[in-house]
């Protein structure tokens, strides 16, 4: 099938468009039909990964059509290592974000689930361009749907929150067009093809200097507010918090990994000197960003707030990850997106749930709840574990591959990376404990009903991949290796002389004389 | 005794004005029987006419033609204005047969001059003469100012009326006073001929003054900084579906005159007027957008976003080329489906509900009126420039434009514009759907011809914004000839 991606990618559109002919009244028949949708995408995508072969780190499943021919766009999908994960991360989660909002949406049902079949068109077509300009459509495209979803349905901020967050997300990106047109013209000046194909601009590199590195900044402006990168984070508490659940879970599990998406995908091979040389300020970035994550999860009052505030810390372990630029690290980061997608994404599900019965996300008005829900208690045990790293489960295998990256780069900055595991121990376990144990101090809380058969539906399959990943990681990280080391290689090859590694660069003056060895960054994974 | 020689009139080229004029003196007269015949019927002759003057322009397509001794140039480039100005006219009319059914009974008045303004811009586009281009500057703008007041019972459109006649005039001044210098230095107003007497001398003071002085009247015309005082004061008095009008095929034939000026007749002081209009460009989109927040009258706020965009047109014609003038030509066209489908939606809500032009009155239209609201919220994300629309297409091509001349700053700010405005257009957007509607509002059902006019907008920006390519071509094609 040579359309198999695409069809991917526009079934979700297509099924939302369809669904606007259904009836207004029929609430169930939307409900179901939405799901079903989802869930034959999911499906879709399955061969997708079966299909792909992890030993090469070519773009598979690739389609070319001419779009615009006199500007050199073109409609270019691929999926390599990298993407392939979020793709099926994105079809993943989709349908149990939908299944999330049985109860929760009732008023204008119609409307949110044709936005959020609308907004998986494009979550999935930015991760499959490969076409620079069908890419900023992708991604712009995407931010209404999400601004409507958190303006429409979500809580009693809910404007303010999808303003500052579509103005964040836009300003940021509108920069990137500059950027990309730059680059399409300084590439047609210099080999006379005019085209905006990322694989044909990926082989030709920008002469370094002000205008690459302007370039690369411009990037990753954009891709850093998306992350969110601290500072650029002061729009992601705001938005999750007001987004209704199925938002949250969707903005968590996704929409956050377009930003490191985009550093992989195009910062890292469009502009490799600029990315080596603001590599160790993005590297501090992303440390500080861990660490005031952390702090500031550890005070919050309210469960969704927290977990929002822990996903700047655990976005800044997978950007660190990216930017050692080593094997480990970099494996370590892509396969920290997916855990972060899987346990923030269950985090924010499981709130919702309790959210639904209480409508409080207050700690202080819970405790107790073991005697009242032990299963809820029980699954929401494993998807804090999770998301704090235990071994065992998904959330260890990435920080701790990241962590062996960033040691290898720089020791201290290792180390304080660390304090945020620690940290992230702390808040997560404090939270649990003081919403989960202890006596029950709310009466209202006596009454609670524990999962229903849907929320165990929506839960089991997170944590099976939750168990999985923390396993048996290989199934994933198989995919995605050897596009990973063809990404370092490219970096590393067209970056000018001298071709020093960020490892070389991370040790001091004093030793920086010395050939750069790149068998540090070649050691087999654990 | 020399015997009086006829110089060879051909009437090709003046087909499509001639076709719009003529619709315009059938409306008088239909207006003038005894027996009052229907509004429908008349509303229906001037679409005729209108869509007649299309078709006639799209049959005319490779085929320049030149009339009256170079007065008239009818190429590629005033056929795509016409078909931008024709298009947006028979909106406005479409959208007029409901508007007018509340407000206003001067049918035939009404639409005599819409068509009359029609002819003007049509013939403003395709001016190979600067006083051919006074002329038809005059007749459209005249036919505008009394539209502006034509419902004399409302005092802001006599306002808005007097408002823009005396402003008018005071810039039409400094236009004809600018041609005067022009011809004084060159000793011709035909633009070509221009062209050639200025060879050389680009630095001749009479030419930099007449030059300066033709900007003048321009900027008045397109409501760029510091000349646009007029617009929002204006939009908002004049009736809505007049004001689509000034908004969309006034702008357009103005800017195309504009072009055609700058690019033909004074190529040779393109560093001149190119940092000039750098400056305006910047300003304009700035003063626009950044007025345009403070808003809460929706025609103001429309005004001020319009003053936004002709500074993003003008980094087109700042940066020159072929693929600047294309780009403001191809942004016109997209720019009038999204500018003439906004105020669309405007007049029919006007229509149901005495005075629904503040945004507050937006509020919970979404559960009012889903595909209204739907509607509006779509040109307004164009107007924003969020892909895939048309509106996005438009800037795309305008700042690729910028970036590929080098003025890489001047796109810079329009794009840090571009995110200042979506902040206003959202706000729209907010009302519509995530504020609760304060008591029941009227039934809105638009009429056939206003809903055809709507879906006919709609099916434009979606289809420009998806397969831009063929119409991008189209536009950049259309400049060449001027570029010779």
């Amino acid at each position: 099938m040579t359309a198999l991606l695409s069809a991917v990618t526009f079934v979700p559109m297509l099924g939302g468009l369809a669904l606007v002919f259904v009836p207004r009244r029929r609430a169930g028949l939307l409900k179901t039909s939405a799901l079903l949708i989802a869930l034959l995408v999911f499906a879709l995508s399955l061969p997708l990964y079966f299909g792909f072969d992890g030993d090469s780190a070519d773009f598979q499943f690739e389609e070319q059509r001419v779009w615009m021919p006199t500007l050199g766009v073109s409609y270019h999908v691929g999926i390599d290592g990298i993407s392939l994960l979020l793709v099926l991360l994105t079809t993943f989660l989709t349908p149990l974000a939908l299944a999330s909002a049985w109860h929760a949406i009732e008023d204008r049902l119609k409307e949110f689930v044709i936005t959020v079949l609308v907004l998986e068109t494009g979550m999935l077509g930015v991760f499959v361009s490969l076409d620079l300009f069908l890419f900023y459509v992708f991604w712009e495209a995407m931010l209404i749907p999400m601004y409507f979803i958190i303006g429409v349905w979500g809580g009693a901020n809910r404007v303010y929150a999808a303003v500052k967050f579509v103005l964040y997300t836009l300003a940021g990106s509108l920069l990137m067009l500059v950027a990309i047109l730059a680059l399409y013209y300084r590439h047609g000046a210099a080999t006379g093809a005019y085209t905006f194909d990322l694989v044909t601009l990926a082989r030709w590199v920008v002469a370094p200097g002000l205008a690459q590195d302007l370039m690369f900044l411009a990037f990753a402006l954009a891709f850093a507010i998306k992350v969110p990168l601290f500072p650029f984070h002061t729009w992601l508490p705001d938005a999750h918090v007001e987004a209704p659940t199925a938002g949250s879970v969707i903005l968590a599990g996704v929409l956050l990994k377009m930003g490191t998406y985009g550093f992989l995908r195009f910062c890292l091979p469009l502009f490799p000197d600029a990315s080596l040389a603001f590599g160790p300020f993005v590297v501090a970035l992303a440390v500080v960003g861990i660490v005031y994550g952390a702090w500031v999860s550890t005070v919050q009052a309210d469960v969704k707030k927290l977990v929002a505030y822990s996903s700047v810390s655990h976005l800044g372990f997978v950007m660190l990850g990216i930017f050692t630029l080593t094997q480990q690290g970099l494996v370590g980061g892509v396969i920290q997106m997916v855990n972060h997608g899987l346990s923030t994404g269950a985090l924010f599900l499981m709130v919702g749930m309790i959210y639904e019965r209480r409508h409080t996300r207050l700690i202080a008005d819970f405790g107790g709840l073991w005697k009242v829900v032990p299963a809820f208690s029980a699954l929401f045990l494993i998807v804090v574990l999770s998301s704090l790293g235990l071994p065992g489960l998904n959330g260890f295998v990435g920080e701790f591959l990241i962590l062996v990256g960033a040691f290898g780069v720089s020791p201290r900055l290792a180390a304080v990376a660390t304090t945020g595991i620690i940290f992230a121990a702390v808040y997560l376990l404090w939270m649990y404990q003081r919403v989960i144990f202890g006596e029950i101090t709310h009466e209202e809380n006596r009454a609670l009903p524990d999962l229903s058969p849907r929320e165990w539906a929506v839960l089991v399959p997170v944590v099976v991949f939750i168990v999985w990943i923390g396993v048996y990681p290989t199934t994933f990280t198989g995919k995605t290796e050897a596009t990973l080391e063809a990404l370092i290689a490219q970096v590393q090859s067209k970056s000018a002389a001298p071709r020093v590694s960020l490892a070389e660069r991370g040790r001091g003056a004093s030793e920086s004389g010395h050939p750069p060895s790149a068998a540090a960054s070649r050691t087999p994974l654990p | 005794m020399t015997p009086l020689s006829m110089p060879p009139v051909a009437i090709g080229p003046l087909a499509p004005v001639l076709i719009v004029l003529g619709a315009a003196g059938l409306v008088l007269l239909l207006d003038l029987l005894p027996r009052p015949v229907g509004r429908e019927l008349i509303a229906t002759v001037a679409l005729a006419g209108l869509v007649g003057a299309l078709l006639a322009t799209l049959a005319r397509w490779g085929k320049p033609g030149r009339a009256f001794q170079d007065m008239l140039v009818l190429d590629d480039f005033a056929l795509f204005a016409n078909v931008v100005i024709c298009y947006a006219a028979a909106l406005v009319v479409m959208l007029s047969i409901d508007y007018l059914g509340r407000n206003g009974p001067e049918t035939g008045e009404y639409y005599a001059l819409v068509l009359f303004s029609t002819g003007g811009m049509m013939l403003l586009a395709a001016a190979g003469d600067l006083i051919v281009l006074f002329l038809a500057l005059e007749l459209m703008s005249l036919s505008l100012y009394v539209l502006a007041g034509l419902f004399k019972r409302e005092l802001a459109a006599s306002e808005a009326s007097m408002k823009y006649f005396i402003l008018g005039a005071f810039a039409t001044s400094f236009l004809l006073y600018g041609i005067a210098l022009i011809y004084g230095a060159t000793g011709t107003t035909n633009l070509d001929r221009i062209a050639a007497a200025a060879a050389g001398r680009a630095h001749d003071p009479l030419l930099v003054i007449g030059l300066g002085l033709l900007l003048v009247g321009f900027g008045f015309k397109i409501s760029s900084v510091p000349f646009h005082m007029w617009a929002p004061d204006v939009y908002q008095g004049a009736p809505t579906s007049v004001t689509a009008l000034i908004a969309t095929g006034s702008k357009a034939a103005a800017l195309a005159a504009l072009i055609r000026v700058l690019v033909t007749a004074l190529r040779g002081s393109q560093p001149d007027w190119a940092v000039l209009l750098w400056v305006v460009a910047a300003i304009t989109m700035t003063v626009g957008n950044v007025v345009a927040i403070a808003q809460s009258n929706l025609k103001r706020l429309l005004a001020y976003s319009s003053i936004a965009h002709v500074g993003y047109m003008l980094i087109g014609v700042v940066a020159g080329g072929s693929a600047g003038p294309g780009a403001v030509l191809f942004y016109l066209l997209t720019y009038a489906f999204t500018t003439a489908g906004a105020f669309g939606v405007l007049t029919l809500c006007e229509r149901a509900q005495a005075e629904a032009v503040e945004v507050g009155d937006y509020a919970g239209l979404a559960r009012r009126h889903p595909v209204l609201a739907a509607a509006l919220g779509l040109f307004l994300l164009s107007l924003v420039g969020i892909p895939p629309l048309a509106g996005f297409v438009g800037k795309f091509y305008l700042f690729a434009a910028a970036v590929r001349a080098g003025y890489l700053w001047l796109a810079v700010i329009g794009v840090v514009n571009s995110a200042v405005a979506a902040y206003y257009y959202l706000r729209v957007v907010v009302f519509m759907y995530m504020r609760e509607p304060e008591g029941a509002g009227a039934r809105l059902v638009p009429s056939f011809a206003g809903g055809l006019a709507l879906a006919i907008a709609l099916i434009g920006i979606v289809l420009l914004g998806v397969i831009p390519a063929p119409f991008a071509d189209l536009a950049q094609a259309a400049v060449a000839p001027l570029l010779r």
